[in-house]
């Protein structure tokens, strides 16, 4: 069953585009979105009986795992998949370039399925490209002068990361010769536990973990993220910001950290001290922000930080808050930029300080951006607060004080800055020119209550998911 | 003796093309030094029994992709020859500390007795062939190749091709 999760997005591109005239075109937006609905429909119905092997796994031997992990991945990269098309139709003008912006999505999704379900350090490469190489298109997609700088930059750090990276693959092969696939994740974690961990193999994973690290946008470089996602399109910027730096930075970097390095005191107390300066130096970027998108991109990048605190707790139940939190995040981060995109859509620009009172104009998207924005800040009863609860409990009962109090007070700061965002932009005084304005189109419409009900669903329902879908993700932590 | 001397002679010609590719101000003269260096390359790959990795090296790298951006610079306008000077001044203001970096990194690696001796042959592939590797060991990265490839197509597409609204 496995391989359907990467051969399915190809094939459809491949028929959408086939040369038969327009008829297929037309129809490969609504096919897509079909596809991230019956991915979503697939992994919450038959999560547990999806598993590798059987007639299809013979036919085409790809390796893939599944785990809980992956699972939330898969489900997050449908769910925000899904909410871009949605953005997409009302965004995006004209059947051709639906059409491109559909078989783009197609292919990064492809990508980031494989990156969910592989166990190889070099497909992890070769799958971070593809999904790479896709993400330049979509932020380059509006053509302008922002755009193709935006993307410019990203391509240039992107050189840089693989090139890191590559070299990383190049040592861990010459210090794995004798193995067959030297480059599996099991390979790889054995050969950094002889005799402590050779020195080689630690500079070859030093240098694949810096280009990771790149590629994700994660804190010491962050510096390209607001520019590409305040540069890229609505949909594409729901799509890079929801769930595409997600895969390929901090969930790459959670299995790396969880599948392949020893979990050793050291180590975590790196990703320990790399979060807290990620949630400190998001959160303080974010404060000074007059622009919408660079503002949430900002905050993604401070939420991003409380996912590497649970991972770096090293244990269980932080692992668990920092899957939920993953999960949480690509869902209201998403939300956020769907908002972003549905003000962009009325007004033409996402600049505070040419915004306010449109909360009356627009109620839907006033009220489903308080639902991100109270998320996001870890307010009960909604999802955000719990996947941050559990982080700080975790954090706590490791004896990881002065991290538990900066998780904290930094959530303080989130609610402080998003809540300004809410007040410059829907209440307060409107601006004379945008007194016309009129609720964004359905489907953006539709996109953010999707999303909304479920950042309110996962935290209402939380008990009853946290027994049935939620615990067993600490299964992949090996136990300390 | 005589080995030593040709990795440090192929070592230091692809740095100095490489060199060259970023730095020289005229577009044709960086896709050439970028085939040199491709073909140094290459003469490395051979020399590292990886006869294979060095034809698609010198097909691909050397050959094709030169290929594509000299047609593509073959489209574009000339520059007179103030622009010219004037660009050739940008570039070095802009890249004067990459040789720098290149002879201080040559001259900090020549100081370092490696104990490994990192400069070490492919291992033998036991009767495996390209097929068997590309079909039967890792299909996954072909499927991998397969969508890079359709995503630069995209690119092409999306990016090149004017658009009209419809």
């Amino acid at each position: 069953m496995l391989p359907l999760f990467v051969l399915v997005p190809l094939a459809l591109l491949m028929i959408v585009n086939l040369p038969v005239g327009q008829f297929l075109r037309r129809w490969s937006w609504g096919l897509t979105l079909l596809l991230t609905i019956a991915q979503a429909a697939a992994l919450i119905c038959f999560a547990p009986h999806l598993k590798a092997g059987g007639f299809l796994a013979t036919l085409i031997p790809l390796t893939l795992e599944l785990d809980n992990l992956s699972c939330v991945m898969l489900l997050a990269i449908a769910i925000v998949v899904g909410a871009s098309l949605l953005v997409a139709r009302g965004t995006v003008s004209g059947m051709k370039q639906l059409s491109n912006f559909a078989s783009l999505v197609l292919i990064a999704m492809a990508g980031m399925n494989a990156l969910a379900l592989l166990r190889d350090l070099f497909s992890l490469w070769l799958f971070f490209e593809v999904v790479g190489v896709a993400s330049f298109v979509l932020i380059a997609f509006r053509r302008d002068r922002g755009a193709l700088e935006g993307a410019f930059t990203y391509i240039i750090l992107s050189g840089v990361a693989t090139v890191l990276m590559l070299g990383g693959l190049a040592i861990l092969m010459l210090v794995g010769r004798g193995e067959s696939s030297p480059l599996t994740f099991a390979n790889v974690q054995a050969a950094l536990q002889i005799s402590g961990g050779l020195t080689a193999a630690r500079l070859g994973i030093g240098m694949f973990l810096c280009g990771l690290l790149i590629k994700g946008g994660l804190v010491p470089f962050h510096g390209w993220l607001p520019g590409a996602y305040s540069a890229a399109n609505a949909p594409a910027s729901v799509l890079l910001a929801g769930i595409v730096t997600k895969a390929t930075g901090v969930y790459g970097l959670m299995r790396v950290v969880s599948s392949v390095i020893p979990p050793t005191p050291g180590v975590n107390a790196v990703v320990l001290f790399a979060g807290a300066a990620a949630v400190v130096i998001g959160a303080l970027g974010a404060l000074y922000q007059s622009e919408m998108k660079r503002l949430f991109a900002y905050s993604s990048i401070s939420q991003v930080g409380y996912i590497l605190l649970g991972l770096g707790c090293g244990g269980p139940l932080g692992m668990l808050g920092a899957t939920l939190h993953l999960f949480n995040h690509a869902i209201f981060k998403s939300l956020l930029f769907v908002n972003a995109a549905a003000v962009e859509q009325r007004v033409g620009t996402t600049d505070m300080t040419r915004l306010g009172g449109l909360g009356s104009k627009m109620p839907w998207t006033n009220v489903t951006s308080l639902i991100a924005t109270l998320s996001t800040a870890g307010v009960p009863p909604l999802s955000g607060f719990w996947s941050k609860l559990i982080i700080v409990v975790a954090l706590w009962q490791g004896a990881h004080y002065g991290y538990a109090v900066v998780a904290i007070l930094f959530s303080l700061v989130t609610l402080g800055y998003l809540l300004l965002m809410q007040r410059k932009v829907f209440f307060g005084e409107m601006p004379a020119e945008l007194a016309n304005t009129r609720e964004a189109s359905p489907s953006v419409v539709i996109s953010a209550v999707v999303l909304a009900g479920i950042t309110f669903g996962m935290g209402v329902l939380f008990p009853l998911l946290l027994k049935t879908f939620l615990l067993p993700v600490k299964s992949i932590f090996p136990l300390q | 003796m005589l080995d030593t001397v040709l990795v440090i002679l192929l070592t230091a010609l692809l740095a100095i093309g490489a060199l060259l590719t970023a730095m020289t101000s005229r577009l044709l003269r960086a896709a050439i030094m970028l085939a040199v260096t491709s073909a140094v390359l290459t003469a490395i790959m051979f020399r590292l029994n990886a006869p294979l990795a060095a034809v698609f090296e010198l097909s691909v790298c050397a050959g094709l992709v030169p290929a594509i951006f000299i047609s593509a610079i073959g489209l574009t306008r000339r520059l007179d020859p103030e622009g010219l000077k004037a660009r050739f001044k940008d570039r070095i203001k802009r890249y004067w500390f990459l040789p720098v970096i290149l002879v201080a990194v040559a001259a900090g690696l020549s100081q370092i007795h490696f104990v490994t001796d990192f400069i070490v042959s492919a291992p033998d592939s036991a009767g495996e062939t390209v097929q068997t590797v590309f079909w039967n060991t890792r299909p996954l990265d072909l499927l991998g190749q397969v969508a890079a490839l359709l995503a630069a197509a995209f690119a092409v597409v999306v990016l090149l091709k004017e658009t009209t609204n419809d």
